[in-house]
């Protein structure tokens, strides 16, 4: 079981949530080679809320994503999206799921995710015409989205090799966004932009959060979620160690990992005090 | 990493120069790497790339250059280690690594400079390492070569690297191959390859970008007790200002092939001058951990 429990913010009534997960189990491999990548992790999402879960390579952050859309199944726990439990859920009924658009993610990598033989138009309209929409209104849905992500639209009709690291990323992001899900769950989605794409993203997801969507923003850093999520969560060798207001966890960081996260994280304060403090944590770690 | 022919070498100190090197003076006094006024155009385009990078650096000493990319940071690190791509040439100013114009220096010559005099390292450290070779002999390689010692000696030293860059069990990793180990690893391996033949200048070229936060944060330590200990003077070239502000004395941004901004970096961080510099630090203020804790300050 985990030492901490993420609950929901006082204010937020049960009936907002959008995402509850309790006492998730992720295992990979078989027998011998079952290896345990989440162990006992529970979450709560509500509406027009951005939470962040930050943990190291490996530490199971996508893991949890992944399971979160049913891609990969659940050794034990329960998650519950929108009302429904999905836990058990059949292959049908999870694209059934996936098709509605209630639920969407964005990779790290957009390059990868987007199919590369279709404009970036096309990858947008797609979700919307295998939800049966015609297609003279998906394009205008496709258009109205782009233009809110600051996409001009001749950029609609080129290929995502055509197109920069930050355009394709926002490309992804209205893809997203065009079924209009109640929960985004965002995978690193700033940590290969430069500076000022990062910003166009993270203003993007501030944006989504006014507008009532619930968001998991995932990340290494906690650094780029701090400027826009309510809650953390620290995921630490598939254990959720420490969760709370973003302020809490940064000023006051009870776990030892979570502690290192917080000196390690780059600031404009110059600070050698802390490198003697993340020698001391890393040998705690360690031991 | 082959090295330019002789040929261009020759006419590209005429070109740039023109004059004859002065004689190196004592090393004590003589500052590490020092750029004047470098200039890079490509030869192709007949564009100008960079359009003079100054600075000196002592030893013990740390200099950053942040910008974002294509901002020529990396170009003029390039220029100092002579591995400039192909048609992409220093038409103006000079660079002295430890008294030495570079402009006068053979292929020979640069040979012996890097390693001992100027070392690099660079983002994704995969790519630098020999896949099918174990990552030990390949820092035993460059002890041997460059210190001319014998096999034994070379290993010896070698697995000394791996501790000295605060790898746990240095003779495991030394029989291990590059898949075998993390980014984080590999970068401190790539960092002892690098320090094997006492270089003076270390340059670390995005070195840290592709890491774990936390990881980073291990890097830019050992590159700090590196610098503190063994008086190694470092370039740290990075598009994140806050890295920059860990580690360095003197901090220059860079945009669009111009340095926009240089100077202390306290001096840089708390009083910007250009807008370009505000935006990196707003940036920070407005959605980084900054942001938390100025609040936290406030109240």
């Amino acid at each position: 079981m985990t030492a901490v429990e993420l609950a929901g913010v006082a204010d937020v009534s049960a009936d907002r949530t959008v995402l509850e997960v309790t006492g998730l189990d992720v295992h990979y491999g078989l027998r011998r080679r079952r290896r345990q990548a989440l162990d006992g992790v529970s979450l709560r999402v509500a509406a027009g809320e951005t939470v962040g879960v930050i943990g190291e390579t490996g530490s199971g952050k996508s893991t949890l994503a992944r399971a979160v859309l049913g891609l990969v199944p659940a050794s034990a726990g329960r998650i519950v999206v929108g009302g429904e439990d999905v836990t058990r859920y059949g292959r049908r009924q999870w694209r059934a799921l996936r098709r509605r658009g209630v639920v969407q993610y964005v990779f790290q990598d957009p390059l990868r995710s987007l199919d590369p033989d279709l404009t970036a138009g096309e990858s947008v309209v797609e979700p919307l015409l295998l939800q049966g929409i015609s297609r003279s209104e998906a394009l205008v849905r496709a258009r109205t989205y782009a233009s809110r992500l600051h996409l001009e639209h001749d950029l609609l009709d080129r290929l995502p090799a055509q197109l920069s690291g930050g355009q394709r990323q926002r490309v992804a992001v209205a893809r997203a966004l065009v079924t209009d899900p109640s929960l985004v769950i965002l995978d690193e989605p700033a940590s290969a932009l430069d500076s000022a794409n990062r910003v166009q993203v993270l203003e993007i997801v501030k944006d989504l959060c006014a507008a009532g969507v619930a968001l998991v923003f995932i990340s290494h850093d906690l650094g780029s979620v701090a400027g826009v999520a309510d809650r953390v969560a620290v995921l630490y060798q598939g254990q959720l160690v420490e969760a709370g207001s973003v302020k809490d966890v940064i000023t006051d960081p009870q776990h030892p990992y979570t502690r290192l996260l917080v000196r390690s994280a780059p600031t404009l304060r110059t600070g050698s005090a802390d490198r003697t403090e993340r020698a001391a944590l890393r040998a705690l770690l360690n031991a | 990493m082959t090295p330019p022919s002789e040929h261009s070498v020759l006419e590209r100190s005429e070109t740039t120069t023109g004059e004859t090197p002065p004689t190196p003076p004592a090393p004590s006094e003589v500052p590490a790497l020092s750029l004047r006024d470098v200039r890079i155009t490509n030869r192709v385009t007949g564009e100008e790339i960079v359009h003079g990078v100054a600075f000196e650096l002592s030893r013990g000493r740390v200099v950053g250059i942040v910008g974002e990319s294509g901002s020529g940071k990396t170009l003029t690190c390039r220029a100092a280690l002579g591995i400039l791509p192909p048609r992409i040439e220093l038409t103006g100013g000079s660079i002295h690594l430890a008294g030495t114009d570079i402009a006068t220096l053979t292929p020979r010559e640069w040979t012996a400079v890097r390693g001992s005099t100027v070392s690099a390292v660079f983002q994704d450290p995969a790519s630098y390492l020999n896949p099918s070779i174990k990552v030990g002999p390949q820092i035993a390689e460059v002890v041997r070569v460059k210190k001319r010692v014998g096999r034994r000696e070379a290993r010896d030293r070698a697995v000394e690297l791996l501790q000295a860059v605060h790898l746990r069990r240095p003779e495991v990793v030394y029989g291990q191959y590059a898949y075998e180990l993390s980014g984080g690893m590999l970068q401190r391996v790539l960092i002892a390859a690098a320090i094997a033949a006492d270089p003076q200048v270390l340059i670390a070229d995005e070195a840290t970008t592709a890491l774990d936060v936390t990881v980073q944060a291990e890097i830019l330590d050992l590159l700090a007790s590196l610098q503190e200990r063994a008086g190694l003077a470092l370039v740290v070239v990075s598009h994140d200002l806050a890295v920059v502000a860990q580690l360095c004395d003197e901090v220059l941004v860079m945009r669009e092939g111009q340095v926009v901004e240089q100077g202390p970096t306290s001096e840089v961080l708390y009083h910007p001058r250009h807008d370009y510099t505000r935006l990196l630090v707003a940036e920070h203020e407005q959605y980084g951990l900054d942001k938390v804790l100025a609040r936290v300050d406030a109240s």
